[in-house]
């Protein structure tokens, strides 16, 4: 049954792109909860934590992302652990962006000059209070402006779920140019819908960086 | 009691030693300047003082707690032992009156109405009053410090560690900064101060402490120190000063 692109098809595209933009909250949520305990840990934990936590971020940044779907997919399913394909692509993205957000954070974390852990170490501060009203407070200016970045990269990432079948914007694309044989109408569609939800980010992460510039020249 | 007492202090990174043996004692009110070269220990002494250096040997008694090699209770004594850095180190993201508040707030719960009072007295103490809304940012060097000398305030300390911290200002700037600890002594706060301002500890602080490599080297009332050094090393540092 062949269709042609309309106003209907745009409507089914952006079924897609809300379904997107959900996964992309739901890895950011996830992500972000487990990045800041990952990174604290490889901050500041004990020497085996901190060992056990690099070697994961190394392990998770130099898989494809492509194959962390797989293996959360088929590969959990052949174990006996079957996911549908929201679920799957959740976890996976969830694993993905951990191993980001954790490594951005950490920077962000030791870029905090030891004189002020002193500062708050001389002022009877525990350790607990140091990182929460002195430390944290300062990584988190400085880690706006990346984390903002690194959410324009789990938008586009998304996509990669296309392929267990789940129907996020490109699936959606997929799905719909079978229908039409409308390539270029299809996924420039697709394109524009990316660039809707990823420019505001990339353009508010530019100007988060920014004003750190100009906060920190004193 | 006296206010601080240390006995035979030993440090060492790895195998250099820092300090090779300290005993010092200071009373309550006692303002005592630490004077000596780059290397020879005066830093390293005063940061073991509040255990922000840990060290091998000895013991430190301070405003009544005992620091040894155990490290316990580090957190009451730093309740009672203030410190300022050369860096001054305030807090960036906080203004004036948040880092004034902060410790008092998160260590001694002190209650909220009480802040406000607590923050007007410090400031008052350093004179910058009109400051209190103010980022560090926003303050020159000498205010910093300043800032930094009142949020030390703000905990009640029995004892304050002064860690060089006019070596990081203008000579214009210095003069505010040594004002406002010339009116703590006067005040009788117990004091020890790190520096290199010789005219300074020689009219502020009672007692003067010499030290060259990682030794007390000599010790005196301020006076007299500076005008009759007994050592050759001495002698040797104070010569230009006196000129």
């Amino acid at each position: 049954m062949i269709q042609s692109f309309g106003w209907s098809s745009v409507g089914f595209l952006w079924n897609g792109l809300i379904w997107t933009v959900g996964l992309s909250l739901c890895t950011f949520v996830c992500g972000g909860i487990f990045g800041l305990i990952f990174a604290v840990g490889r901050a500041l934990g004990p020497r085996w934590l901190q060992v056990i936590i690099a070697g994961y971020i190394q392990l998770i940044q130099a898989t494809p992302l492509l194959i962390l779907v797989f293996l959360a997919f088929y590969g959990l399913s052949f174990a006996g652990f079957y996911f549908p394909p929201l679920a799957a692509a959740a976890i996976s993205l969830t694993i993905y962006s951990t191993a980001f957000l954790a490594d951005i954070w950490r920077g962000c974390i030791e870029a905090i000059p030891a004189t002020q852990w002193e500062a708050a170490d001389a002022l009877a501060l525990s350790r607990t209070q140091r990182l929460r009203y002195v430390i944290l407070p300062q990584a988190f200016r400085i880690a706006l402006g990346p984390t903002v970045g690194f959410m324009v990269q789990i938008v586009k990432n998304t996509s990669v779920t296309a392929l267990i079948g789940f129907v996020e914007l490109t699936r959606a694309g997929q799905l719909l140019n079978n229908m039409t044989f409308q390539p270029f109408h299809v996924f420039l569609t697709v394109a524009a819908m990316y660039f809707l939800v990823c420019f505001p980010l990339s353009w508010w992460s530019e100007r988060l960086k920014e004003r750190k510039h100009a906060g920190a020249a004193h | 009691m006296p206010a601080l007492r240390i006995e035979n202090l030993k440090k060492s990174y790895g195998a250099v030693p820092v300090l090779n043996g300290i005993d010092l004692t200071v009373d309550n009110g006692d303002v005592v300047a630490v004077i000596g070269r780059s290397g020879s220990g005066k830093s390293t002494m005063l940061r073991c003082i509040n255990g922000l250096e840990p060290f091998q040997d000895g013991a430190i008694e301070v405003a009544g707690h005992v620091l040894d090699r155990s490290r316990a209770n580090l957190r009451e004594l730093r309740k009672e032992v203030g410190m300022v850095f050369q860096s001054y180190n305030l807090f960036p993201h906080l203004s004036v009156a948040e880092n004034i508040t902060l410790a008092p707030r998160v260590v001694k719960g002190v209650p909220k109405e009480q802040q406000s009072a607590l923050v007007e007295e410090v400031l008052a103490r350093v004179g910058l009053q009109e400051k209190r809304h103010a980022f560090p940012d926003e303050l020159s060097g000498g205010q910093q410090q300043r800032v930094a000398i009142a949020r030390s305030l703000a905990m009640k300390p029995k004892v304050m560690l002064f860690d060089e911290v006019t070596s990081a200002l203008d000579p214009e700037l210095t003069g505010e900064v040594l004002k406002t600890i010339a009116e703590l002594a006067q005040a009788g706060m117990t004091m020890v101060l790190v520096t290199h301002e010789m005219g300074f500890a020689r009219r502020v602080a009672n007692r003067t402490v010499f030290m060259h490599q990682g030794r007390i080297w000599e010790e005196g009332r301020s006076e007299e120190l500076f005008a009759n050094p007994r050592t050759p090393e001495l002698q040797s540092f104070v010569a230009p000063d006196l000129k």
